[in-house]
């Protein structure tokens, strides 16, 4: 019998496979502090290339990891397999081509491997782009937005990445081909589109998306509040929300993040407050201004000292650049980092985020807080150094503090980055067995063996809430 | 506020055998064909349970009416664009099990982007959590948009978390003749843009001012007090770019449109258009994972 290698090498040619250790390593870890082992490398340029990659794994008993640009931070894209059985992973980097774009129906079909900005940069002169925007949006993925169901800061108002995807043509587990949603609102039958966003790469590969192009406003007004403390800051996020103002984007930085950011990009924030909002609301003028006016007075009335409305496109930009510049100033700092993501309800933000400065601390781990207040999508980001002895696993110990605490808040796991395998064991905090039964019958619905991405999002065992047992295969 | 009766009788009524149906308001009673006659019937509890204005989020039970539900949410300035014909008799559960999106789909989404959380039965009598409490979440997968349009098939929805949205401060509906694409081309994120063939209906809802200057801009358009009365008989779900080629080969008055959305109302019965074979596949396995013996609703079809 022939190799996997030799297999695989047959079905899609020389140059599409790669089978040699250095650069299997390169395809053993995602953007998480989590690696795998991948037992061979895969790069096809279409659905009949995917097909016939499925046939092969198939043959050789091994299991399918989708990846797309490898940005996801919850170990998604991370191979897992015992020994000798290591996953084959199918890299979509050479799907990327845009295939047709429908001006009038504001829709456009593109391969997976199209990078986020990308799509939104070749749409833009037609006054169009692809709403959510993920901070990593110049390198992830249109498919792994769509496999992680992926948000950004622009997603409170526009939505998240389901309510911009059509339609979806997948690769199941036995080598078939469904297209699942259309360009029509109401496909006859189950929700398959919606059931296939946000499945990390377990039910099958999707090799094209429908995706829905939004308009760009016609006003855009952009602001930034400076705050004496963090409380103060999350209070106004939830007065804005209660006042029925939906801003576009209302995200927040506290002290640490924004000097750090001033240092790397100056930016022009105030490195002396303790925290910053940065507030975009768009749509027509009349709104916008009377929404405006709004998000000032409550931002004053809740203790800003200042709040700064973008005098011009360029101001704009910079603050902008600000905010999405928080990961590349962090990463000058400190040596490693953890993002981490959970979700609370919007009026429990003040206390949860005071709990997660004093979890920091009793572990003595550094954290710096930037995230989609909006939407109480918090993103404690964790600083360490993985040659200190130790420093990984208090990472790692506070990092299940706050998510317990999140729970206990009314919140749950996950606002965008997904469970992968980061957060896969903590998922019977919040679901029962039953619950949890219901979310494998979906998948078992799609992937009966269990081919792609096996290890991820759903328990095993009965192992409840500790990130280190992790599966045979994995080291952090 | 509360309950009408404990998520878990539900459950216990829906018990763990035997073919069961269950009734909301009567008023889609037929979407999907008829029930098996040997179905027992039950209905989801009733009552708003909790209401968080600054969350912008609402717990209600499945069998709580919409017009229950509107009122509750009316005093914080809020509401939940579900928008049935019958709002008096239509349930929440019931609006979201069949799946229709109101008429201002164009501006608010699909009907199922309003479901966070859904507590259901399950074929096996149990009660069963999907999705979540707040506004953004993707910790595990979306059964919650499975379920929407799911006609009750894989589990039977007894209390939802959904999401809300602020009552724009104005409105205004304007009636006039126009080539409907030009008119949804005009205009930026109107609510809703309907057509008959004949004339088109337009909602403008926001700021006062924005909702003047929309109206503006819709020469020869005048105010009226609502769309016109919906074709009953059925649905049908086109491109919205295939709308104006679709329309113009009916007579006028015989449809309703959604332009911008591509949902048409006729007076006719409608039959589905049935999945590729491939889909149609993937929907039966997914029936056959939750329900295997038919249980629920027994005689109604998605697909
Ligand atoms: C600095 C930084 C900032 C980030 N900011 C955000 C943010 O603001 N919001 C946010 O939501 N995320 C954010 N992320 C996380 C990440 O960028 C997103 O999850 C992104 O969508 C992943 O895309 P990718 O192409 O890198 O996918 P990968 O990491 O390659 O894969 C992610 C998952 O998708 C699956 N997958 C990939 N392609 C396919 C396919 N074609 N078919 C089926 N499954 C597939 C994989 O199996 C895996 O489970 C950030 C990451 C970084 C590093």
């Amino acid at each position: 019998m022939r190799t996997l290698l030799e297999d695989l090498t047959a079905a899609l040619g020389a140059g599409a496979v790669k089978g040699d250790p250095l650069e299997l390593a390169l395809y053993a870890r995602d953007a998480s502090v989590m690696e795998g082992s991948a037992g061979c490398v895969c790069f096809p340029t279409d659905a009949a290339q995917v097909q016939a990659v499925v046939g092969v794994a198939r043959a050789h008993g091994r299991s399918v990891v989708p990846r797309g640009s490898g940005t996801g931070l919850a170990g998604g894209a991370v191979p897992i397999g015992k020994p000798g059985a290591e996953p084959v992973v199918v890299v979509t980097t050479r799907m990327n081509r845009i295939l047709s774009v429908d001006a009038a129906a504001r829709t456009a079909w593109v391969e997976p491997g199209v990078l986020n900005l990308d799509l939104s940069r070749a749409v833009a002169h037609l006054g169009l782009h692809f709403a959510p925007d993920p901070s990593s949006q110049q390198a992830c993925s249109v498919g792994g937005n769509v496999a992680n169901n992926s948000g950004g800061p622009h997603c409170l108002a526009y939505g998240v990445t389901t309510a911009h995807v059509l339609a979806v043509e997948v690769v199941l587990s036995d080598g078939s081909v469904a297209r699942l949603g259309g360009t029509d609102p109401d496909p006859t039958g189950y929700d398959l589109r919606g059931a296939f966003v946000g499945s990390e790469g377990t039910m099958g590969l999707a090799t094209a998306v429908l995706v829905r192009l939004t308009p760009l406003p016609p006003a855009v007004r952009t602001l930034l509040a400076d705050f004496p403390s963090a409380e103060s800051a999350a209070e106004t996020v939830s007065a804005v929300i209660a006042a029925g103002v939906v801003p576009a984007a209302l995200e927040m930085m506290d002290q640490r993040i924004t000097v750090a950011v001033e240092d790397f990009v100056h930016a022009g924030f105030p490195t002396d407050a303790a925290a910053v909002l940065l507030a975009e609301i768009d749509g027509l003028p009349g709104g916008v201004d009377a929404a405006v006016a709004t998000v000032v007075e409550l931002a004053r009335r809740h203790g800003a000292r200042q709040v700064r409305v973008a005098a011009d496109e360029a101001e704009r930009a910079l603050l902008w650049k600000g905010r999405k510049s928080a990961f590349g100033a962090v990463a000058r700092i400190a040596p490693d980092y953890y993002l981490h993501d959970a979700v609370v309800p919007r009026t429990r933000l003040s206390e949860v985020l005071q709990r997660v400065y004093e979890i920091a601390d009793a572990n003595h781990v550094g954290v710096m807080n930037v995230f989609h207040a909006g939407d109480g999508n918090l993103h404690p980001l964790f600083l360490f150094d993985r040659r200190v002895p130790g420093a990984l696993e208090r990472v790692h110990e506070a990092a299940g503090e706050v998510l317990r605490i999140c729970l206990d808040a009314g919140g749950v796991l996950s606002g965008e980055h997904g469970i992968g395998l980061e957060k896969r064991d903590y998922m019977p905090l919040l679901f029962s067995e039953d619950d949890l039964a219901a979310q494998d019958a979906l998948r078992r619905a799609f992937d009966p063996e269990r081919l792609f991405n096996p290890d991820k999002v759903l328990p095993s065992g009965s192992r409840c809430g500790d990130i280190r047992s992790l599966p045979e295969g994995v080291w952090v | 506020m509360g309950l009408s009766r404990p998520l878990a009788d539900f459950a216990a009524e829906v018990g763990a055998e035997g073919p069961v149906a269950v009734v909301g308001g009567r008023t889609q009673w037929d979407v999907g064909g008829p029930v098996a006659p040997d179905a027992r019937l039950v209905s989801a509890p009733a009552g708003v349970v909790d209401h968080q204005p600054a969350d912008m989020t609402v717990r209600v039970g499945a069998g709580t009416t919409v017009a229950e539900l509107t009122e509750a949410l009316a005093a914080a300035g809020q509401f939940v664009p579900l928008d049935p014909a019958q709002p008096g008799r239509a349930t929440v559960g019931g609006v979201l099990s069949v799946g229709h999106s109101g008429l201002r789909r164009l501006r608010y989404g699909p009907v199922r982007d309003t479901l966070l959380e859904a507590r259901y039965v399950s074929a096996a009598g149990r009660l069963v959590k999907a999705g979540g409490p707040v506004v953004k979440n993707v910790s595990g997968f979306d059964l919650c948009r499975l379920l929407v349009g799911a006609l009750g098939t894989l589990g039977l929805l007894a209390e939802v978390v959904l999401r809300v949205q602020p009552v724009p401060a104005a409105r205004r509906w304007l009636r006039g003749r126009a080539d409907p694409d030009v008119v949804l081309a005009r205009l930026y994120r109107p609510s809703s843009v309907l057509w008959d063939g004949d004339s088109v209906w337009v909602l403008v809802e926001g700021h006062p001012a924005d909702v003047a200057e929309l109206a503006g801009r819709l020469a020869g358009f005048a105010e009226v007090d609502g769309p016109p009365p919906l074709p009953a008989g059925g649905r049908l779900s086109v491109a919205p770019t295939d709308l104006n080629r679709f329309g113009n080969e009916r007579q006028a008055g015989t449809f309703l449109a959604e332009v911008g959305v591509g949902t048409v109302h006729l007076h006719d019965k409608v039959t589905p258009p049935s999945p590729e074979p491939s889909v149609l596949d993937l929907n039966h396995r997914v029936r056959a994972a939750f329900d295997p013996d038919h249980r629920f609703n027994p005689g109604r079809r998605v697909a």
